[in-house]
């Protein structure tokens, strides 16, 4: 069996997202849109989430950002999540699945409170992106609860090859031993790679 | 200093992180001038003949002159829109994410300019998901130019209203594909739409959209401000102006450089980008991202670096991406890479893409685990040609153009790592582990 035979991903560095393959056999009915006294929303977010529907001629166009919302406050788009956001938007839990299941950085299953996403495309690839997934997974061991990391295809930044987005900061160009020193500087609460960042660098032409 | 070989238009004074600010960006460039002049002097359709006069081609992949794609817009008073395609996700291409990152107000005062001449009263910035640092930096900069009065209703007291929203997306390739992007922006999952009708005719919420990427609507302010003609005084005929230049891979110094289109290739990666690694030397380069298909080194390095020479070299400058592969290279672990990245982001719509891309895939990893015979590239590169033109969008071409240039131009180096594998292997059914096995790193 190829490696791409296995449960319909392309690239076996990259986690498999059950929800995509298995369903999430939901306990209540998808198809309905619930009423807000069913879902326990709590103020707060239904005051972002239709602050947000007002951002745009149409309130559907909101789902994106309202799904970032949820996964911000809940960790992932857990099931409850999204029942509230769909009924404040008016919108079917069945409907937001299907959107945030499309997504790559719309998590349909719990994750780990760190992010850590290695770019394992061309330009990172061929200056040793492989070796650095591999030391950021052995960093950190089966403490899935704290991190979660992955593969990633294409981050946009192939100038600081090979390189990780950390909890949505980018850094590069990473050596495999950084991936070590980020993840202990992440358990200690401290500033990560601080001279790997990429907002530090000045333009390539200038150094 | 920037080496002499570049030209800073659009990344003038980007090395100073003051012109991210509203105040910077007024002080060191004159910012906002242009957008005052067309608000309060100009009528649209003068705005709109500027641009179709530059010249200027849309810089995110097709190459499209942007005034004609402005034009396509029905005239008449019904709600239009103007999306600037901010979800640069074709490996190798990062200079978008510069331009917001640095100099944000630029792409803010074009978008406003080109609203103007396509009559649009809302716009969006749909930026990739992964790009959260410039999306804040661009959320930062829109309200200032609210604040200024740049944005909103009655800009600069003109009695026109533009609304603008960053939209940030949430990962997927395929929303970088004008429709899809569309379908993400109205809160959907982003599949391509069938074309015709065209976004110009009907495209968000139905109605006429104008699409431009990032680096082409930062071009606005200044041919506005200078006039079509210096912006033809740059760049070729047929591609006028500067381009900000993705350079990565196997190269000393990576990163974007801004030059005048029409230089030549080999300026760009050894004299700006340094050239190989040291001791190495260049083998092969996608010209214009990984859709683009791969050049050898004798084939390409001569070449000047524009739309047309590109083209007629039977490749394309895209979004004008270089990525250097160097002798460490093994270019049928890259033609993996690259199926697999393209498989990854098939939206699964049509099928000659999802599966055209699938069985590349497959059949690829039996190339590196030496279980292929040279028969198998012959079908490798039959599935390409059955993909090419077969969808609704270009994803599935922008597998087989890379996909099968890389086996026509390197069958020798395929039938090696076959041959190579195989004996390794010694059984030609055991299956060797694919996914470890790299061809580069060093």
């Amino acid at each position: 069996m190829s490696p791409v035979d296995g449960p319909g991903i392309s690239n076996p560095s990259l986690p498999v997202d059950p929800a995509l393959t298995e369903g999430r056999a939901p306990d209540r009915p998808a198809e309905e849109i619930p009423e807000l006294h069913e879902v326990d929303c709590p103020p707060d977010l239904r005051e972002r989430i239709e602050e947000l529907m007002a951002r745009y001629p149409d309130r559907r166009s909101a789902s994106i950002p309202v799904l970032w919302e949820i996964q911000e406050r809940y960790g992932w788009c857990t099931p409850e999540g999204i029942r509230q956001a769909a009924a404040v938007m008016r919108f079917t839990p069945a409907y937001l699945e299907s959107v945030a299941s499309f997504y790559d950085l719309l998590h349909t299953r719990p994750v780990g409170r760190h992010k850590i996403a290695v770019c394992t495309n061309i330009a990172c690839w061929m200056r040793g992106a492989d070796g650095l997934l591999e030391a950021f997974r052995e960093a950190v061991g089966d403490d899935t609860e704290e991190f979660f990391v992955t593969g990633f295809e294409c981050l946009g930044a192939c100038d600081i090859a090979p390189m990780a987005s950390i909890d949505q900061v980018y850094y590069g160009p990473l050596e495999a031993a950084e991936a070590g020193v980020a993840i202990s500087q992440l358990r200690a609460g401290e500033e990560v790679l601080p001279d790997k960042a990429l907002s530090k660098r000045g333009l390539a032409g200038d150094s | 200093m920037p080496h002499e070989l570049e030209t800073r238009v659009l990344l003038d004074k980007a090395e100073d992180p003051a012109l991210a600010t509203l105040e910077g960006y007024r002080r060191l460039v004159g910012g906002y001038g242009a957008l005052e002049r067309a608000y309060r002097e100009m009528e649209p359709d003068e705005v709109l003949s500027a641009l179709e006069d530059s010249g200027l081609r849309g810089r995110g992949g097709a190459g499209f002159a942007m005034g004609k794609k402005a034009s396509f817009l029905p005239r008449g008073d019904m709600p239009k829109y103007l999306c600037c395609n901010a979800d640069e996700s074709e490996p190798g291409a990062f200079k978008d994410r510069e331009l917001m990152q640095r100099n944000p107000h630029q792409l803010i005062e074009g978008i406003a300019i080109a609203a103007l001449a396509a009559g649009a009263g809302h716009a969006f910035i749909f930026i990739r998901g992964e790009y959260a640092q410039q999306a804040d930096i661009l959320e930062r900069a829109v309200a200032e130019a609210y604040e200024a009065g740049y944005l909103g209703k009655d800009i600069l007291g003109t009695r026109r209203d533009l609304e603008l929203v960053v939209h940030r997306g949430a990962g997927a390739y395929i929303c970088g594909e004008e429709t899809a992007l569309l379908d993400a922006l109205e809160g959907k999952r982003g599949n391509p739409r069938l074309k015709p009708p065209f976004p110009a005719v009907q495209g968000l919420y139905g109605g006429p959209t104008l699409i431009n990427n990032v680096e082409t609507l930062s071009n606005v302010p200044r041919i506005v401000a200078n006039g079509p003609q210096w912006f033809r005084g740059f760049g070729t005929e047929q591609s006028p102006g500067t381009k900000v230049v993705s350079i990565s891979g196997r190269v000393r110094r990576p990163g974007n450089y801004e030059v005048e289109l029409g230089i030549p290739t080999r300026d760009l990666i050894y004299e700006l980008a340094g050239g190989p690694l040291p001791g190495h030397e260049v083998k092969a380069f996608y010209p214009g991202g990984s859709s683009s298909p791969v050049l050898t080194a004798e084939e390409g390095l001569d070449l000047p670096y524009s739309f047309e020479a590109m083209a007629e070299a039977g490749s394309m400058l895209g979004s004008g991406s270089i990525i250097v592969a160097d002798d460490t290279v093994s270019i049928p672990h890259m033609a993996l890479r690259t199926a697999r990245f393209y498989h990854h982001e098939s939206c699964g719509k049509c099928t000659p893409c999802r599966e055209g891309t699938n069985w590349t895939v497959k059949m690829l990893e039996r190339v590196v685990r030496g279980e292929a015979t040279p028969m198998d590239l012959d079908i490798i590169a039959s599935v390409q040609q059955n993909i090419m033109g077969r969808c609704l969008c270009v994803l599935g071409d922008s597998m087989a153009m890379p996909v099968s240039a890389m086996v026509r131009k390197f069958r020798h180096e395929f039938e090696e790592v076959i041959a190579a594998a195989s004996e390794q292997a010694g059984d030609p059914h055991a299956v060797v582990g694919a996914a470890e096995t790299t061809g580069a790193g060093a």
